[in-house]
């Protein structure tokens, strides 16, 4: 990734840093010549052929044409081993398109005790004969005909619809098949059409499943086996337009089911953005994340989802709900946008938002400090942190991810850099006397007018000399950043080596954050071992985000399966120990991933007898029927 | 010390466990002192020592922990508080702190390590036959400590017990613990130094009402635990068992090492219950004196050297049993609420819930009655069990056959014994009696005690003479006790129990945990499983039927359950006589030692004129015991007054369990008790 961004190093300028994070992401931006941004209730639908408008969206009805249906991201991007044995990812896409990782391979082998011989060739395309057959009502199906929404019975967009990202899912796909998936896909365009579906779905008594990027990491979208009524995907790609802009009071009014690449490709031709950068950007939805309460890695600046949305619209078996007015801020009781925050589409389709925009910062620059230890580098994020001077983004891993970072290093063209590299490692591990298998890196990003990012770089670099923290260059930084992002390419290539890993996150005091994570990564390893897993697990962990009276700890663990019989069992099994040992550390059940069905069973004691009371009480008067049925949460 | 001795069978059901009751299992006892013998104690003392440690363990030297404690979190919160409390100014408060710091905090130093590696080592060959020590314990041991920090609970008996422990870990090569050692230890000058440099740190033995002195104290403990500088190591007990009884736990300092734990500072903790067993006690004298009320020595330096005419007896062999480590988390998963400390800074001062004090309160039994469970029997002790119970005289013969008799009893109930297998039984007893000729003799083929030998005097002294025989030997027989305890309060049920009905035997063995709760170790609540237990050993030895209904004893069966009774009778004499006093005497309100004296003097004009033989009720620790045991039934109400607790009698409630305690149980003569 350094040298693919290599051309940009000197950090972009008034070209619009958000675009340029973007194009990092993902190189392949065709953006489509002058989106239009309309103000009808729906396009025309009339148009049988696929218009020019419908080509502008990145996502099609049918998905599986672009992207993987048994992987993340697109079909033609991914790790493999070239023919030398080296790691490449593969496609035009990204930036990182046809480029080595000489490293990856050694790291797979050491860590994970990987081996190319050993490799699982994965089924080329589903076994239709095996996909559960649809049994959608034929009263509804009609009525929905009435209504000329577009909808799909076809398997394979059905069992596209089955899943999120978990481990769980992405391996069945791949082993075996889902009990129960959706009957139909539908594809609304705009709210009124929301509106009628659920209409109609209250009159035949079918389950309503919302379905926005399907990035979900918590079981959300899986349907409960035992649902016996139509169980209807609700897709809300099509919904993804920018109703309007409004530059006095900063805001935009969208459609909730826009891509986050897309909201911010498009904001960007305005000289905008939100800010909102989860690490699933390119694929999860306005309306997933409001669904969840997501949170973006630039938080610092523009605020999680909570902060940033301003007005939501939400259609429930009760009618609509929504706020009078767009007021910053207000205190008519509970708000109740926090009971759509998070309700993970148990309630309602969220429809439309109207979130803030800010305008693309004119500057933008990555960085990295090296402590000695993790110690030194927690104990300077919470100095940031009490400071308040935390930049857009700045985020600790420990040693042993920052190893696997370090294995991300692209083959360096130049004797030049790699001289350079050499001498910066010696550098650090022997003259400063770190030692390599201790030290631990913090990966930053400012942003602003170039003036103040570089006063406020000298601050934080500044309280970092303090904890015995060395400055270590922009690569390493953005070398960070790209890790998070591909982190789901580099597991669909572990499955193909008997290599299964995952990630799973929580919140945590200050004070505890030292202790949470040495406690998980131990009881991971002890996990292992007792579960007869035979090569020692990769965990490692990164303080992802800070906050005045606390942190967000992320988690990776990853093991090679080879010698198990249930591997999946023994992943959750190891996957549910790591989340009782967070919670008896003082951690909470999750920061952003949510709840979904991975993690329901420890809800009701995470929120009390009374919480949980409450959130079943609105439940009750919003959705008595349980029309959204996918049984997350309570 | 050949090797032969100290191979010991075992039976081992730990109490509580009914499986594998069966199952032998052979550990394998080294000598330590065997190695002494043979090779130079100087090159022993100065051999290269590199321990394992902790795997996380950053080196620290002691002056460093000192500063990590007085700047932690903990000690600055309680600073402060009592600066705002006081008026005082925080740097005084502070000041205070170091100096408490000061008094307490160890300095180990490999200098007098070596020192006592190498005194010890002469010492201990002077005075022991043997020091035996499960390997494969230290091996689980050494394993332990690079896992994760560890707390060495040792049964404590004697002064040298920490001394004797560390010196055994230094023959390992292993870590050597910091250990909590009263304060008195500080009255000797060069002594207590010493100690110091060895490694112990020292706390007052109350420090109940002062926070400062608790806060420090607690952080020095949970600083060096945690950060794995070294084991740490103290005595549940919290004092030596003048008795050899193991005596009822203390909370306070296993609260203290568990902290870290329950607040998750630590991974996991390793307890490992240790059981010293000592063939011939150092103190036993002392100590009979002591329960007698002649008051203890304070300890100073010369009071030591003076024990050095002891140098030059037999003390017999040592056995030190290392428990398998037991793991901290393990013992409280699905035990204990995963989080009980999430709504609280840790570093504020919390007293633990109801349900934390609970579970250290557990743990602590759990880990007494691992102690018992491996304390190694010696032949003698069975000797003073029979001997007891055959006053004034029994035949040497009939001393053997009655003796291997309650060796098989004793096996079966699972009890640790180091039986001589290659010497025949009598030879075996007369070794005993020999190594404990200060207590016993044979004069013309009869077993006495040697109680008489001062010749007349006044009948109080007389009667003096004769407790303190008895107290002697009973310190011996006390060591079966905890092994025995519940088969013979199932035995003493069915003896006052009209019926062959469960549920009854039931209720009065319940009963009677109750009242001697103070005096063994049960494990908290469920009497019903001690009596489960109970009744399992005694079935064992065929002495009991049980049905689901019924309990019936064999005909075979009450040989032993006149045994057992026997066996227990002091006691529930002794407790009998107690009550007898409060309903004759105790009028007015009193204190402890009011009632102690009183308990005393009562007891002692029975036992001149000869109408009670339970000499042991003379002794302090059942007097106390008694005390606390009747307040918890109610009969005696306890009040706190400035100085201390004043009690009075509930003359209602003394009547009722009076009644319960005499009428049920024949008083017979113990000359009567015969097998
Ligand atoms: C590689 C990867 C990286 C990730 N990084 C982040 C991150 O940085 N920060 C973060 O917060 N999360 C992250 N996630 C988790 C996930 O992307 C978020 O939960 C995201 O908000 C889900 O959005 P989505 O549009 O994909 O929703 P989906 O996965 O389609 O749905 C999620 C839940 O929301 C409901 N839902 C979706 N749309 C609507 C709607 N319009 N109305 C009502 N309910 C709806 C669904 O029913 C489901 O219960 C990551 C996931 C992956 C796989």
């Amino acid at each position: 990734m350094a040298a693919a961004a290599g051309g940009e190093r000197n950090g972009g300028g008034s070209d619009g840093a958000a675009q340029r994070r973007l194009r990092i992401l993902s190189g392949h931006l065709h953006a489509p010549p002058g989106t239009q941004l309309s103000a009808n209730p729906c396009r025309g639908r009339a148009a049988t052929a696929p218009s020019a408008a419908s080509q502008s969206r990145v996502f099609p009805k049918r998905r599986q044409e672009i992207l993987k249906w048994n992987g993340w991201g697109y079909n033609d991007s991914k790790f493999i081993f070239n023919k030398k044995g080296h790691a490449e990812f593969t496609g035009k896409r990204y930036q990182i398109g046809g480029i080595v990782f000489p490293l990856l391979k050694e790291w797979l082998e050491k860590n994970l005790g990987g081996s190319l011989e050993h490799k699982i060739t994965p089924r080329a395309s589903l076994n239709i004969s095996e996909i559960p057959p649809s049994i959608a009502s034929e009263e509804f199906l009609q009525d929905l005909q009435m209504t000329k929404i577009p909808y799909s019975k076809e398997a394979e967009s059905r069992v596209f619809r089955a899943h999120g990202h978990c481990l769980h899912e992405i391996f069945l796909l791949r082993e075996g098949m889902f009990k129960r998936i959706p009957d139909v896909v539908v594809w609304p365009e705009c709210h009124d059409d929301v509106v009628k579906i659920v209409e109609l779905a209250c009159k035949h008594s079918v389950c309503i499943i919302p379905y926005g990027g399907g990035t979900s990491v918590s079981s959300a979208l899986e349907c409960p086996p035992e649902e016996k009524r139509t169980i209807v995907s609700l897709d809300t790609s099509q919904m993804n337009r920018i109703h309007w802009i409004d530059e006095k009071n900063l805001t935009a009014h969208v459609e909730a089911g826009i891509a986050g690449q897309d909201l911010e490709r498009q904001l960007g031709e305005s000289g905008y953005c939100t800010g909102h950068e989860p690490d699933s950007m390119e694929f999860s939805t306005l309306g997933g994340w409001v669904a969840t309460r997501a949170s973006g890695m630039k938080k610092n600046i523009y605020g999680n989802i909570e902060d940033l949305v301003v007005h939501i619209k939400m259609v429930t078996p009760r009618g609509v709900i929504q706020k009078s007015c767009q007021g910053p801020r207000m205190s008519t009781g509970p708000d109740i946008h926090h009971f759509i925050l998070g309700s993970e589409g148990t309630l309602g389709v969220v429809t439309e938002v109207t979130i803030k925009i800010r305008p693309i910062p004119e500057y933008q620059k990555y960085g990295s400090v090296v402590f000695p230890n993790f110690e030194r580098g927690v104990a300077c994020l919470r100095e940031v942190a009490k400071q308040r001077c935390a930049p857009a983004s700045i985020r600790l891993m420990d040693n042993e991810q920052f190893q696997f970072g370090h294995a991300l290093k692209p083959q360096v063209a130049s004797i030049f850099t790699s001289l350079l590299d050499g001498l910066k490692k010696f550098y650090i591990t022997k003259f400063k006397g770190f030692d390599p298998n201790l030290l631990c890196v913090a990966t930053l990003l400012f942003e602003g007018d170039r003036e103040k990012v570089l006063q406020h770089e000298k601050q934080v670099y500044d309280i970092a000399a303090k904890f015995g923290g060395l400055a270590a260059g922009e690569d390493n930084g953005q070398r960070g950043y790209m890790l998070t992002f591909v982190i789901a390419y580099i597991r669909d290539m572990g499955l193909d080596y008997y290599i299964i890993g995952e990630s799973f996150e929580t919140s945590v005091p200050w004070d505890r954050v030292l202790d949470l994570c040495r406690n998980v990564k131990e009881r991971i390893a002890r996990e292992c071992k007792e579960k007869g897993v035979q090569f020692p697990p990769f965990s490692a962990c990164r303080v992802t985000q800070t906050y005045d009276a606390g942190a967000c700890v992320y988690f990776y663990l990853g093991f090679n399966y080879r010698g198990l019989s249930d591997p999946m069992r023994v992943y959750e099994e190891i996957e549910m120990a790591a989340r009782e040992e967070i919670l008896a550390n003082g951690g909470s059940l999750s920061h952003h991933h949510g709840v979904g069905k991975l993690r329901k069973h420890w809800l009701k004691e995470s929120v009390s007898d009374v919480g949980f009371g409450m959130l079943k009480s609105v439940k009750q008067f919003v959705d008595p029927n349980n029309i959204f049925g996918n049984g997350n949460l309570l | 010390m050949a090797a032969a001795g100290a191979v010991a069978r075992r039976r081992g059901p730990p109490v509580y466990s009914q499986k594998n009751i069966t199952s032998k299992k052979k550990y394998d006892f080294e000598d330590i002192l065997e190695e002494r013998r043979k090779a130079s104690d100087l090159r022993y003392a100065m051999k290269c020592y590199t321990p394992v440690v902790y795997k996380e363990l950053s080196p620290c030297k002691p002056s460093a922990i000192k500063t990590v404690v007085l700047q932690s979190e903990q000690v600055q919160y309680v600073v402060r508080q009592l600066s705002k409390e006081t008026g005082e100014s925080p740097d005084i408060i502070q000041e205070e702190a170091a100096e408490i710091l000061d008094e307490m905090g160890h300095s180990m130093h490999m200098g007098a390590i070596r020192f006592f590696a190498f005194t010890l080592s002469k010492i201990f060959k002077c005075l022991f036959r043997s020091i035996c020590v499960n390997e494969d314990g230290m091996q689980k041991l050494q394993q332990a400590i690079q896992e994760h920090p560890v707390v060495l609970l040792p049964s404590h008996r004697s002064y040298i017990d920490f001394l004797l422990l560390s010196y055994v870990l230094y023959t390992y090569d292993l870590a050597l613990p910091v250990i909590a050692a009263g304060i008195d230890f500080l009255g000797m000058k060069i002594v207590g130094e010493l100690l110091r440099k060895s490694g112990a740190f020292f706390m007052r033995r109350t420090f109940g009402g002062n926070k400062l002195y608790w806060a420090v104290f607690a952080e020095y403990v949970k600083t060096v635990l945690k950060n794995g500088y070294a084991p740490v190591e103290f005595y549940l007990e919290g004092t030596r068992s003048r008795t050899a009884k193991t005596l009822n736990p203390k909370f306070g300092l296993l609260n203290i090492v568990m902290d870290p734990f329950l607040k998750r500072e630590v991974f996991d903790i390793y307890l490992v219950p240790i059981s010293i067993s000592y063939e011939r006690v150092l103190e036993e004298s002392l100590y009979a004196c002591e329960l007698l009320g002649v008051p203890k020595p304070k300890e100073s330096t010369s009071g030591l050297l003076k024990a050095r005419k002891i140098l030059s007896e037999d003390f017999g062999s040592i056995h030190v049993y290392f428990g398998q480590p037991l793991s901290l988390r393990t013992l409280a998963s699905g035990r204990i609420n995963r989080c009980p400390f999430n709504l609280f800074p840790r570093h504020i001062p919390q007293k633990p819930s109801e349900e934390v004090q609970e579970f250290v309160s557990e743990i602590a039994y759990k880990m007494e009655l691992l102690q018992i469970e491996n304390m190694v029997l010696s032949p003698w002790i069975l000797v003073a069990v029979v001997l007891l119970q055959n006053l004034p005289a029994i035949e040497l013969e009939l001393l053997v056959e009655k003796t291997v008799w309650l060796k098989n009893v004793t096996q079966t109930f699972g009890g640790f014994l180091d039986w001589p297998d290659n010497l025949c039984a009598n030879k075996a007893v007369r070794s005993a009696l020999a190594l404990h000729s200060n207590i016993v003799s044979l004069v013309n083929g009869q077993v006495v005690l040697n109680d008489k030998e001062m010749g007349p005097g006044a009948p109080e002294e007389l009667v003096f003479k004769q407790a303190l025989a008895i107290l002697l030997c009973g310190s011996y027989r006390n060591q079966l006790l905890n092994i025995f305890v519940r088969p013979a309060l199932v035995a003493l049920a069915l003896e006052i129990t009209h019926s062959s009905r469960k549920e009854e035997i039931y209720s009065n063995f319940a009963f009677w945990r109750d009242v001697f709760s103070d005096e063994f170790i049960f494990f908290p609540g469920i009497p019903l499983k001690d009596f489960e237990e109970g009744c399992f050993l005694l079935t064992k030895c065929d002495a009991v039927q049980v049905t689901p209904q019924q309990v019936f004893v064999t005909e075979k069966g009450s040989v032993v359950i006149s045994f057992l009774t026997a066996m227990f009778r002091p006691f529930v004499e002794g407790y009998q006589l107690i009550c007898r006093y409060l309903s004759k005497e105790a009028n007015e309100a009193f204190t402890e030692k009011q009632f102690i004296f009183g308990v005393r003097s009562f007891t002692s004009q029975l036992l001149e004129i000869g109408s009670t033989q339970c000499y042991e009720v003379l002794s302090s620790d059942m007097q106390k015991n008694a005390l606390a045991s009747l307040v918890r039934l109610g009969v005696v109400s306890r009040r706190k007054m400035n100085d201390g607790f004043t009690y009075s009698v509930n003359k209602e409630t003394l009547n009722k369990i009076a009644g319960m305690l005499e009428s049920r149980i024949p008083v017979r003569k113990p000359m009567a008790a015969r097998l």
